[in-house]
């Protein structure tokens, strides 16, 4: 009888960090051929088109910026509470904060200049975000209170919040739909390029990955939220004052999804709707494992959950699989990933009886 | 505003809670069974979708509405096998996991809804259980025609809120079920099998989880929507914390949603302006107020999140 049995290994090489992903990127691949197989898509014309539709023109490959964007914001979020082990679950509703605050202001600034427009509603933007995220943080820290389960259910208050404005005061006059007026134009992002809509929230995420990289790796609060979520107990009894890190981290978790929020209000939408999300703040739990919580991997990561995302469009029409699929391979990678990442801690050994 | 307190209005209402309570409680029940063994299942919300449109499908092709309840058990206990092959053999993070069967599942519900459906403009349905009265019981004046009249998926679900209880606290089974969840290293010491006992909980767990979703699209509603779960499974997720993983304290939570969700529609139904997402939210800011006042005595399993490894014990 052949046992199988996991036991733990010597630290990997620097390398492995980045071959896993990669890695698991191709065992996610060839997963999930199955359900286009049994979509009845032709495999190769199926995997063609999912990424000729995401890279194959100039505005397709821009449009894969576009969608990456949140998702670049929401993994950061995601990773960087979860390096500190706050689960953050919550980044949705986040992200819906985020949007709704940068709704009440930007209706309201027409005639502003736009750069202190833009600089109000980032600002404004990210600490909404970060409050929705920091009220869990505080309940975590000094109630007890399970962070993932607060993190989930606020995301749904935060929609019913969003849904009782859009129905009342924040509603467009005459309106009989849930959604806002227009927001002022000083208050959009501006287009970077003709002919697309490559707008500067892009940029935004762009250099949230740098301040991250930088957070973590050149300052002691990064060094602080590290140590809380290595040990946490080992952190307080070495001296660092684990409310406060665990706190700010949610803060500043929470701010990250927030701006992705402005960004699709003032970058894509310019109108608050009931559905200005699809989903991104979960999409960013697969997107921070899948890049190993670091901001460059999320970065990659992000982009290429946006390939699948924005390449399904072409790849259901082109071959009849459903666009869902996108969510599939979501799901198939964060599996796929979450064992990869096993195997770099621990190694089967095969023991014959 | 009189006509509020009238006997039909209350009667409806209790018929209403009764109702929008039944998916809770098979999810808080499933639920509390996997982590009484000591694993926290987020793939709840996921099974409780993949439930719903595998319940909804195989009604839909073969006319057997029981037909699609057993298909959307099966369909949890597969998910609930792959929540144990993920957390319990490889002993991978709870969390990451469960949410990964979540992502997974939504997705593939509504992949195979809709290679299956197409895009159809008008959503199909099928006939849906029909309430079925109680003899005599559905007869008693007042709270009799709302508690006693109602589907029989809502009968199975009371009937099995004592049965968990019986198993939890009662039998030689529960007792290790409870030890598995509590302290895994003594369990294995007198010989109970961790890994088996923990992937049966959720293989058990699952199929509850499925039925309580299969209740949304073949008794609730006749159709599936892709929002038709709504945020349930996380809704039963805080219950099982709310009734400090108890079988009758988790029931009342769900009882509780029941009755905000149940008087919202019928407010709604009458006209009177309140607007129903203020109203919807109470269940969930309600739970958080909960959270914060159990946590203080939370009874939790002492395993809860912890991957058993047997050649790490006590390490």
């Amino acid at each position: 009888m052949i046992n199988f049995k996991i036991v733990r290994r010597k630290p990997l090489p620097a390398w492995a960090k980045v071959v896993i992903p990669i890695g698991a990127v191709a065992a996610t691949l060839i997963l999930s051929a199955i359900p286009i197989l049994l979509a009845g898509g032709q495999l190769w014309k199926s995997y063609y088109y999912l990424f000729y539709g995401a890279l194959g023109t100039r505005f397709n490959l821009l449009e894969t910026f576009v969608k990456g964007s949140p998702l670049i914001l929401t993994g950061l979020a995601v990773a960087f509470a979860f390096r500190a082990k706050f689960w953050n679950i919550g980044a949705e509703g986040q992200l819906l904060a985020g949007a709704l605050v940068a709704t009440v202001l930007g209706v309201h600034m027409s005639g502003m200049s736009r750069p202190l427009a833009l600089a109000l509603i980032i600002a404004a933007g990210f600490l909404a975000g970060g409050i929705w995220a920091a009220v869990p943080g505080l309940l975590k820290t000094k109630l007890k209170v399970d962070d993932v389960v607060s993190t989930l259910l606020l995301n749904y208050v935060m929609w019913h919040i969003m849904g009782a404005l859009l129905f009342g005061p924040l509603q467009q006059p005459g309106s009989s739909w849930p959604r806002s007026a227009a927001i002022a134009d000083a208050a959009r992002y501006p287009i970077l390029l003709p002919r697309s809509r490559f707008h500067m929230g892009i940029i935004v995420s762009f250099v949230a990955v740098f301040i991250i990289w930088f957070i973590n790796n050149k300052t002691t609060f990064g060094y602080r939220s590290k140590a809380v979520g290595v040990n946490i107990r080992a952190a307080h009894f070495g001296g660092i004052n684990t409310t406060s890190v665990i706190v700010w981290t949610a803060l500043i978790s929470g701010g990250l999804a927030g701006l992705a929020g402005v960004g699709e209000l003032c970058g894509i939408q310019y109108r608050l709707i009931m559905d200005i999300s699809p989903g991104y703040g979960y999409t960013g739990i697969v997107i921070a494992m899948l890049g190993n919580l670091h901001p460059i991997g999320v970065f990659f990561s992000a982009l290429f959950f946006s390939v699948i995302i924005v390449g399904a469009q072409t790849m259901s029409r082109m071959t009849g699989v459903p666009t869902y699929i996108a969510d599939v391979i979501q799901g198939v990678a964060l599996m796929v990933m979450l064992i990869f990442l096993l195997f770099t801690e621990y190694r089967i050994r095969v023991i014959k009886k | 505003m009189s006509h509020i307190f009238d006997i039909a209005f209350i009667s409806g209402l209790i018929g209403a809670t009764m109702r929008m309570a039944t998916p809770i409680i098979y999810a808080t029940l499933g639920e509390i069974l996997v982590e009484r063994a000591g694993v926290l299942n987020l793939g709840i919300e996921g099974t409780m979708l993949m439930g719903a449109m595998t319940g909804f499908l195989v009604t839909y092709s073969s006319g057997s509405l029981w037909l699609g309840v057993l298909a959307a058990g099966a369909i949890g206990m597969l998910l609930g096998l792959l929540m144990a092959f993920l957390a319990v053999h490889l002993g991978l993070s709870q969390h990451v996991s469960g949410l990964g069967i979540t992502i997974f599942a939504t997705g593939l519900a509504m992949f195979i809804y809709r290679l299956h459906f197409g895009s159809p403009t008008v959503p199909p349905i099928v006939h849906p259980f029909k309430e079925v009265a109680l003899p005599v019981l559905s007869r008693i004046p007042l709270v009799g025609l709302g508690l006693f009249t109602q589907y029989s998926l809502t009968y199975l679900a009371w009937i099995l809120i004592p049965c968990l209880s019986i198993l939890l606290y009662k039998t030689n089974l529960g007792l290790k079920i409870r030890t598995v969840g509590e302290n895994p290293v003594v369990a294995d010491t007198v010989g109970v099998n961790v890994v088996l006992t923990r992937t049966l909980c959720l293989v058990v767990g699952g199929a509850l989880m499925g039925i309580g979703g299969a209740f949304l699209t073949l008794a609730h509603q006749n159709m599936f929507l892709i929002d038709v779960v709504g945020g349930r499974g996380w809704v039963a997720i805080a219950m099982v914390i709310f009734g400090n993983w108890d079988p009758l304290k988790g029931t009342i939570g769900a009882l509780i949603f029941g009755f905000l969700d149940g008087l919202q529609l019928r407010l709604q139904g009458m006209g009177i302006a309140v607007s129903f997402h203020i109203f919807l939210m109470i269940p969930y800011l309600l739970t958080i107020v909960a959270l914060i006042s159990v946590s203080r005595k939370a009874s939790i399993p002492g395993a809860l999140l912890k991957p058993y490894r047997r050649e790490e014990k006590g390490g």
